[in-house]
């Protein structure tokens, strides 16, 4: 069975997702694209798995999954911080950290 | 060093006798005594002070006492010594004294050694004779003034310094002596440096001598690199072997020195200035000794300007232009220590010009030296002493009419004057005209210029008599002019005496026998006129000078203030013939140049380079910091680029 399917749809889903990152202003939408990225490489990875027919991709995409999950844990409280001061969930507005 | 017998049987015609000393026994063991007792007084007299703290008042009563008895002692031994060297057989005339071995560098040995020889004889017997009559004209010179201590320490330092010169057995000892000198000349023109004047004619002889000092210190750094030493023994040995090349540039920069030490062209600038410090120093160092010491140097290198004709020519060159400059200088000069500072320069032309005749005019030049010595520090002190009259003014135009008020003064300046001009009989009619048949003999074109010389001079202190001390008074008002107190006239009248006698040294042709043991013995040169004929022409051309003063000076009205619509060569003269604006012109101001143009290569070159390395990486950063701008997604793109730019370089590598 070709894989070549699930790499495709892999890296689209990857473009969508650094495009989402580049692009959006929101944070959550771009936290969200994040995440799009983060499972189009858990796809890839589960896809070649397959392909080489052992364990080591799909275990690369365990681990992916919970540091995603410890990810969205601090990033989301990070964002609910800057939106509780801020009153706006903007990247562009939380610009201070600059030359 | 060898002890052997002097050959001075082979110091016959065209060899040069080798510095060959034998050890100092007996009386001559008290040698250093003469550095030592002057060197004492200076150190007493300059530290004394402060360590005697409060009673350093009684230290002031007396301590110019101090000063006068350790050079009249200083005296006392050289004479013990010149009597001692009479009694000792010609070839037995040159003894050494080992003081200690001064420093060891590798193969260079330098010992503080003394040599005393007919040459240093003669020289300790001016220094320390003239010297003491001038320190105790000093205690009446400067009586009123509260420094009195200080100059008296600063005029016993000279006098050891000067003798350490000119007893010094090897150039290295000489130049610290040399050295020792300058320190004292610049410490006396200045010594009163509230004037501004003053301090800055110290400075100005204090860098010129430096000038000739680099000359001589390069002189000594060629003797060390060719000779492997610098004692005259061996350096006297060893010259005759050495190349004529390396022997012309030694001579040439021990001219250097001496130009710079003896006020010659082109080093003469500073001697006119130096009549800044008080009258006594003027008489010591800048007429009687340390003026002189360049053409001691010279008679003392002989063995090596005797094989360096070209170094010798130079000399002679170098002295006819000074001995015409300075008689120039002192035409035109209203002030009259400046007139007697320009006779002095061209009175040491004379000596340069014998010392630059080679062996036939060494001892002449010694001769003059002795002789001017004497009456010109009479004359000095006799100027001086009209200054003490007149409150301290120079100006002669302001003078006339002395010779009643100061009858001492007048005569032994008199007797000062008729020396200098050469008035038959009289010390320096002696030595000049030895020195003038010499240099006829040897190239009548220097001759005949030296004869000019000689006819200028009398014309220039015959002017300087009128104005002085005849004619109307022009006395300002509220002087009052009076014969100097007796400790100042004695040392007239004693230097007067001399000025008149000291002719006897050529009596029976003594004075060249008794340096032939340094110089050698002269090739005889048959003059172009019979020696009589010679005098009689130097006299008359005197006379031809003394006549044109009477007739441009002493016939007419002396006006109180300079005549401003003169010739142009009186301008020139009375600008110092603008030897300061030719070195303006051709050192001075291209130094500046030099300088001011290294500076700028260095703000321009090398902090340019710096500073430019720094503002660009300034700009680079405040460039490149543009890029941390917040934004996270333009940090997201920047990874993202880097991310392609790592694939496609993977790719690259893999597919190619």
């Amino acid at each position: 069975m070709s894989i070549t399917p699930y790499i495709v749809l892999s890296a689209i889903l990857f473009t969508i997702g650094a495009v989402g990152v580049l692009t959006r202003r929101n944070a959550i939408v771009v936290f969200m694209c994040v995440e799009i990225m983060l499972n189009a490489c858990n796809l890839g990875f589960v896809a070649f798995a397959r392909q080489h027919g052992n364990l080591d991709g799909q275990i690369a995409a365990f681990f992916v999954m919970v540091v995603a999950a410890a990810e969205v844990v601090v990033g989301l409280a990070i964002i609910m911080t800057i939106f509780r001061s801020r009153r706006s969930a903007s990247v562009d507005d939380a610009s201070l950290l600059k030359y | 060093m060898t002890y052997a017998l002097l050959p001075l049987s082979a110091a016959g015609e065209g060899i040069i006798p080798v510095v060959d000393p034998s050890a100092a026994d007996g009386l001559f063991s008290l040698l250093w005594l003469v550095i030592g007792l002057p060197l004492i007084g200076a150190l007493v007299l300059l530290l004394g002070g402060p360590l005697a703290g409060l009673h350093r008042g009684a230290l002031d009563k007396w301590g110019h006492w101090l000063g006068t008895i350790t050079a009249a002692g200083s005296f006392a031994i050289s004479l013990t010594l010149f009597l001692a060297l009479l009694g000792r057989d010609e070839s037995q005339r040159q003894i050494g004294q080992e003081l200690w071995t001064w420093f060891e560098v590798g193969s260079l040995q330098v010992g503080m050694d003394l040599l005393y020889d007919p040459l240093s004889a003669l020289f300790l017997l001016l220094i320390t004779g003239v010297g003491t009559l001038i320190h105790v004209y000093s205690i009446g010179y400067m009586e009123h003034d509260e420094r009195r201590r200080r100059f008296f320490g600063y005029l016993n330092l000279f006098i050891a310094a000067m003798l350490l010169l000119v007893l010094a057995d090897n150039f290295l000892v000489l130049f610290f002596g040399w050295e020792g000198v300058g320190l004292a000349s610049y410490l006396l023109i200045g010594f009163w440096q509230h004037k501004p004047s003053a301090a800055a004619a110290a400075k100005k002889a204090f860098v010129m001598n430096r000038v000739g000092d680099i000359g001589l210190a390069l002189a000594i750094g060629l003797m060390f690199a060719t000779f492997g030493s610098t004692d005259f023994a061996v350096v006297s040995e060893l010259a005759s072997g050495a190349s004529e090349d390396t022997l012309t540039v030694i001579g040439l920069l021990l001219l250097l020195g001496a130009c710079g030490k003896s006020a010659q062209v082109p080093l003469q600038a500073w001697l006119l200035d130096a009549m800044e410090g008080p009258t006594p120093v003027s008489a010591l160092i800048h007429a009687a000794t340390m003026v002189t010491a360049g053409v001691y140097l010279v008679v003392r290198s002989n063995f090596i300007f005797e094989l360096a004709p070209v170094a010798q020519t130079a000399i002679v060159i170098v002295a006819t232009v000074t001995l015409l400059w300075g008689a120039v200088l002192g035409c035109a000069k209203d002030d009259v220590k400046k007139v007697l500072a320009g006779s002095t320069m061209s009175q040491i032309g004379y000596m340069m010009l014998a010392a630059g005749l080679g062996v036939a005019g060494y001892a002449f030049a010694i001769m003059h030296l002795l002789t001017h010595g004497f009456f010109k520090a009479n004359m000095f002190l006799g100027a001086g002493s009209v200054m003490h009259g007149m409150n301290d003014d120079v100006d002669m135009r302001n003078y006339g009419g002395l010779q009643k008020m100061m009858p001492v003064t007048f005569v032994t300046f008199a007797m000062g004057y008729l020396a200098i001009i050469g008035f038959p009989g009289f010390s320096g009619f002696w030595s000049k005209d030895k020195i003038i048949e010499t240099a006829l003999a040897e190239n009548w074109v220097v001759g005949i210029l030296a004869l000019v010389g000689a006819g200028v001079t009398g014309f220039y202190m015959t002017r300087l008599m009128l104005m002085t001390f005849f004619g109307e008074k022009r006395w300002n008002d509220g002087v009052h002019p009076h014969e100097s107190p007796r400790v100042m006239t004695v040392p007239l009248i004693v230097l007067a005496a001399l000025s008149v006698l000291s002719g006897v040294l050529l009596l029976g042709n003594w004075i060249v026998d008794f340096l032939t043991p340094v110089v050698g013995v002269a090739a005889h040169h048959e003059p172009p006129l019979p020696a009589l004929a010679i005098t009689a022409i130097i006299t008359l051309t005197v006379a031809l000078g003394v006549a044109a003063a009477w007739f441009l000076v002493g016939k007419r009205e002396i006006p109180k203030t300079a005549p401003t619509e003169v010739s142009f060569i009186t301008t020139a003269a009375r600008n110092d013939l603008y030897g300061d604006q030719i070195n303006e012109t051709l050192v001075i101001s291209p130094g500046r140049h030099l300088v001011s143009g290294l500076t700028t290569a260095d703000r321009v070159l090398v902090d340019g380079t710096v500073e430019g390395g720094a503002a660009a990486a300034t700009g680079l950063s405040a460039l490149s910091r543009r890029i941390q701008n917040g934004y996270v997604r333009s940090y997201a793109l920047s990874i993202v680029g880097g991310v392609l730019l790592v694939v496609l370089a993977l790719l690259a590598v893999n597919l190619a």
